[in-house]
């Protein structure tokens, strides 16, 4: 998450000080990040020792305000224009911790696919119900709309995520339960390989590739 | 709400297809209660038997063994005409294919079922009108399913369940014709008429509409292996979602 430039992005509207900045960055993303005053203002510093924002007096209350200049501006802008890398995805520990429960002993992945799929189900109920929410602010219209339409993307983007780890996890479970089909019918062909006790057990699958393809069903 | 009488309950509900080297068991032993006010989603992989458990809460199918109470009717133990009453009366379905009468006009689609019920067709008439209308349907009234589009009847056949005194609506994949957006505007109506109190029961495979339901079970072979509840909203406005 680049604070540093949701800062600059929200400095561009006009100068403001510190506290403003972190409760406007909330209310754009519906509190889904949340921040602390202390980044906020450690993230002033850097950007102010880039030269990217500058300190700009202080309002009638005593906040120091901070403007953002020119050089600023241009990063933004720069921001704006060049895509998000997805080329080195973040490390996934749902990801890490299916691979690594293929084959595990005393692992049933299926139950470590389950419990994920009601937590990830769970949590989209959750966005959903915010959504309704945010659909019927956006709705509604007023002043806050801007702030509604922003914080209804955020919550969109939650539930695709989830979505797409929802059909992911059915996806893994449907494969896995096709290889390790597979790879029992490969197992009793052969000879009564380990797997033949018991039915779906994954751990049979590194095998599969070179097991000739049965006709699916 | 678990205060309340549910509107359906499955008890111990069993569904065998065919006999001996053949036997099939679509349902193995299911237990739920939906409670007024309640959308209930099921979800599973194909042949889980969640379609099995929609047609046989709704009395298109009978069970093996166990039972089926909706309000406080045992359709298991119901006549033909005591089921055929019910399911006029108290039960009302949502396809994936929307099945509108394609000769009637949506209005008089919605009041069929009413006068099917013995209720005259000017006040069955006056009742469709009204469910469309507090739905956001009103401007449909007089269109025939042709000139509508796949979201909009799908809208109307759920106006068509809940018309009366109705307040049980079972959904079979209802977004399964429709694209995701209109999916979201069908799931959108019939979250608000479970808000309304209706119960509801929805059968789907796709995550994104299970999400609109208060509670997700899941089905796996025939049995509920697992389900969800959804948080209160307000607790989520306080800054709970970041750590999901």
């Amino acid at each position: 998450m680049s604070i540093r430039h949701g800062l600059l992005a929200l400095l561009e509207r006009g100068p403001r000080y510190g506290s403003q900045l972190r409760t406007e960055f909330e209310s754009r993303t519906g509190s889904t990040w949340p921040l602390n005053v202390g980044q906020v203002y450690t993230t002033l510093n850097r950007l102010e020792r880039d030269g990217m924002v500058a300190q700009g007096g202080e309002d009638t209350a005593g906040h120091t305000l901070y403007t953002i200049t020119d050089s600023g501006r241009a990063e933004l802008r720069t921001w704006f224009e060049k895509p998000v890398d997805r080329t080195s995805p973040a490390r996934d520990e749902l990801a890490i911790k299916l691979a690594m429960a293929v084959g595990a002993p005393g692992v049933d992945i299926r139950n470590v696919i389950q419990s994920q799929r009601r937590h990830t189900v769970k949590a989209m109920q959750d966005y959903t119900r915010l959504k309704a929410q945010a659909l019927l602010a956006v709705e509604g219209g007023g002043a806050r709309e801007r702030d509604d339409v922003a914080w209804l993307l955020v919550l969109e983007q939650l539930i695709f995520q989830t979505e797409a780890e929802a059909r992911w996890l059915d996806h893994c479970e449907s494969r896995l339960i096709r290889l390790s089909a597979t790879a029992a019918t490969a197992g009793t062909e052969a000879s009564s390989g380990p797997s033949s006790s018991s039915a779906p057990t994954v751990s049979a699958a590194p095998n599969v590739p070179t097991a000739p393809r049965t006709s699916a069903s | 709400m678990s205060t309340q009488q549910p509107v359906l309950q499955l008890q111990n509900l069993t569904r065998v297809h065919g006999a001996g080297a053949t036997e099939v068991h679509a349902l193995r032993g299911i237990d739920l209660a939906v409670y007024p006010g309640e959308l209930v989603a099921v979800m599973g992989p194909s042949g889980s038997g969640k379609s099995t458990l929609l047609t046989i809460a709704g009395g298109l199918d009978t069970p093996s063994s166990g039972r089926v109470i909706v309000e406080d009717t045992d359709i298991t133990a119901a006549s033909v005409k005591e089921l055929a009453a019910l399911r006029r009366r108290s039960v009302g379905y949502v396809f994936q294919d929307y099945n509108l009468i394609p000769a009637l006009t949506a209005a008089e689609n919605v009041a069929l079922p009413r006068e099917l019920d013995g209720t005259s067709a000017r006040k069955a008439r006056v009742e469709a009108t009204a469910a469309l209308e507090e739905m956001g349907l009103g401007h449909l009234a007089d269109r025939f399913p042709d000139e509508m589009s796949g979201g909009q009847q799908q809208r109307v056949a759920i106006a068509r369940a809940l018309v009366g005194d109705r307040r049980l609506v079972l959904a079979d994949e209802p977004t399964g014709a429709l694209d995701s957006e209109t999916g979201e505007s069908v799931l959108a109506l019939l979250r608000s008429r479970c808000d309304a109190g209706a119960a509801g029961v929805l059968v789907t495979h796709e995550p994104r509409f299970a999400a609109w339901a208060d509670r997700v079970v899941f089905l796996r072979d025939g049995a509920i292996v697992d389900q969800t509840v959804r948080s209160d909203a307000d607790s989520l406005l306080s800054g709970q979602v970041a750590e999901a």
